[in-house]
């Protein structure tokens, strides 16, 4: 892959002082899209900025941006985890089934994350105890944990979840803030002090930049990469219980395709696939642009598949615009 | 001489193919029968197309996430083009595709050469936009078989010698790219680029234009595949092949193409394409449920990769072997 200097977070240094460095980072690009998104979306429908609507936009983001901070963590360490919407299928999955033997929420919640958690330990005994590539090993535990999912269920749906685990995806803690949206802003704190502020975090950004390095200055690398996979498995897990809770079914096809965007939502977020930079306020911002990209788009009734193409078209002119406007001043400083 | 066997990942592969074959004989002679055996590997030729395309490009340390959105929308551009065109001869549609692929493909390899944006992400992103533009172009709507000429549906089944176009036509691109990889400087490229970019620059290969090449290169063979999965189900719909990406990642590593780039061959990615084949036609066969499909090539993948990292990891240097065991 490409140079780590090359990486979309890579912009130029020569304006000094931290709030000179403040303007032109990339949260602050993020922070400029999410105002015009947000201003488009409020010129483009009068509906837009009724604060039920609002709330309601938040379910497009919430439950994958929870995946999102775990995923951070993993990316910034130079690993990947492409098996996330399958355990959520799985953990769906096994709810589902759960609810079929007459448990009841508290235990269905502890099925859905234990059953998640187990596949986080699957991928992270695999990837750090047979030292093999995540992006190889997820792609094959990607299509296990799914299939697993297709074994038990077939062709079927489970339904019938009791009426109080619908708060989960349903419920509101304060007026217009939903359960979903308030474990979102309470998890990206979590996960900013995690890694921003703890010793632990320090260790990730320490693994994705120079692996050897870390390895030879004490970092149990293997130990933190497998707690890592535990994370995307419980936050996968966190996210399932919720969409479950939300659509009040389970099926085999749920959340199909979300790793691709959950990643799209943490590279957005300035994350280097490449590892070793990225923060989780970047990610949270990522995470309300593609939230309101979605939404605005769902008022002007444009099809799912065009907003894609606005995201992946976002997703490229992003980090390709710095790289283009530091080229451009470079040519003209000569 | 068995150990030495063992080090060929071909071999190994062949023999657990093999091995494979003589399990499912067990229980069904049939489906070793020659016939049946053509018909799995005509089954398995757009696979096999796709993962010669995707080698060139992970070899190069690269990864190609827009190779199945790319055939979906060349697929879908032959049939419109069959649709509003009947007279339109077969091999000009092809070739449209074809064309159509190396464009799509070219502008990944621009992106990953002139902006230096990660393969991950830039295919990343142009999968979404590619199976997008297909939405955009028909509203959603279906092309379906009595729409297409009976000329565009009939040429993959075209029988030459008893083998139909289609395996000639996956049997004429291992034989290219055979030639590309072991007789041309693009394919020496290849493998130098990924096996050491750094070292690559100072024997005067321009890393970035290699990439282009081989992003250019899948984009081609995607291309080809459209035209060949739309005519053969005659039905092209915005998403077909959908999630296909990762079944032509998983053949390539299961035929040891290391994703570390720089290892691999043509022959392993053909041997790991027929091995997904065998297993996805043999599975109803010894009537296995459909739904436990996945589960079981998800096991497949796993294993591959772990039998496939053993062979690689003495190759690391040795000064820092523990570390590079992490």
């Amino acid at each position: 892959m490409a140079d780590a200097q090359l990486s979309p977070r890579y912009i130029p240094d020569r304006l000094q002082g931290r709030g000179a460095r403040l303007l032109k980072s990339w949260e602050a690009l993020l922070v400029i899209v999410a105002m015009v998104i947000f201003l488009g979306n409020s010129l483009v429908s009068p509906y837009f900025l009724d604060p039920w609507n609002l709330s309601d936009a938040t379910f497009n983001f919430t439950e994958k941006a929870m995946i999102a901070f775990a995923m951070a963590l993993v990316i910034i360490c130079g690993e990947i985890d492409l098996s996330v919407a399958s355990i959520i299928a799985l953990a769906s999955t096994a709810m589902g089934y759960a609810v079929q033997l007459g448990f009841d929420t508290p235990a269905l919640v502890a099925v859905g994350l234990g059953v998640s958690l187990l596949c986080g330990a699957i991928n992270g005994l695999l990837i750090t105890g047979l030292r093999l590539p995540s992006i190889v090993v997820t792609i094959g535990t990607m299509s296990l944990f799914r299939g697993l999912a297709f074994i038990v269920l077939g062709d079927q749906a489970f339904t019938g979840y009791p009426s109080s685990f619908s708060w989960f995806g349903q419920g509101y803690v304060w007026w217009v803030f939903s359960f979903e949206f308030t474990l979102f802003l309470l998890l990206a704190l979590i996960y900013g002090v995690l890694l921003h502020r703890t010793n632990f975090g320090r260790t990730v950004y320490a693994i994705g930049n120079n692996q050897t390095a870390a390895l030879f200055s004490g970092v149990r690398v293997g130990r933190v990469k497998f707690i890592l996979f535990l994370m995307t498995g419980l936050m996968a897990g966190l996210a399932s219980v919720c969409l479950t809770s939300r659509l009040g079914s389970t099926r085999p096809s749920i959340a199909l395709g979300w790793e691709l965007e959950v990643v799209t939502m943490v590279v957005l977020g300035g994350v280097s696939i490449l590892g070793g930079s990225g923060t989780i306020p970047g990610v949270v911002l990522a995470a309300l642009i593609m939230g309101m990209v979605t939404f605005g788009f769902g008022l002007l009734n444009v099809p799912g598949i065009v907003m894609s193409i606005f995201i992946g078209l976002l997703l490229i002119s992003v980090i390709a615009l710095p790289i283009l406007w530091q080229r451009a001043r470079r040519h003209f400083a000569h | 001489m068995m150990a030495k066997l063992l080090k060929h990942r071909e071999a190994l592969l062949v023999m657990a193919i093999a091995v494979l074959l003589a399990l499912i004989a067990l229980r069904f002679p049939a489906f070793v029968a020659p016939a049946n055996l053509a018909r799995v590997f005509n089954d398995t030729s757009i696979l096999i197309i796709l993962a010669l395309g995707q080698m060139a490009v992970i070899l190069t340390r690269c990864i190609d996430l827009s190779m199945a959105a790319n055939l979906a929308l060349c697929g879908m551009v032959a049939a419109m083009l069959n649709t509003a065109f009947p007279g339109l001869p077969i091999p000009l549609v092809i070739v449209t595709a074809m064309a159509l692929g190396a464009l799509l493909g070219m502008i990944n390899g621009t992106l990953v050469w002139k902006l230096a944006i990660p393969p991950i992400v830039v295919t990343l992103g142009t999968l979404t936009i590619y199976r997008g533009l297909i939405f955009l172009l028909t509203n959603g709507k279906w092309i379906n078989a009595h729409e297409m000429s009976v000329a565009f549906k009939a040429l993959p089944r075209l029988d030459i010698a008893g083998v139909p176009m289609l395996s000639w036509l996956s049997i004429a691109m291992i034989a290219l790219m055979f030639v590309v990889m072991s007789r041309t400087s693009l394919g020496r490229a290849f493998y130098a680029v990924g096996g050491n970019p750094h070292a690559a620059i100072y024997t005067g290969i321009d890393v970035g234009r290699t990439r282009f090449f081989a992003y250019s290169l899948s984009g081609a063979l995607a291309g080809l595949s459209g035209y060949l999965w739309v005519s053969r189900y005659a039905v092209a719909y915005v998403d077909i092949a959908a999630g296909f990406e990762l079944d032509i990642i998983a053949a390539c590593v299961i035929g040891g193409i290391s994703i570390a780039g720089g290892i691999g061959s043509v022959a392993g990615a053909v041997l790991g394409a027929l091995f997904l084949g065998v297993i996805k036609n043999a599975l109803p066969v010894i009537n296995i449920s459909p739904f436990a499909q996945m589960a079981i090539s998800g096991t497949v993948i796993i294993i591959a990769v772990a039998v496939n990292a053993r062979a690689e990891r003495r190759k690391g240097r040795v000064i820092l072997r523990k570390a590079e065991a992490v």
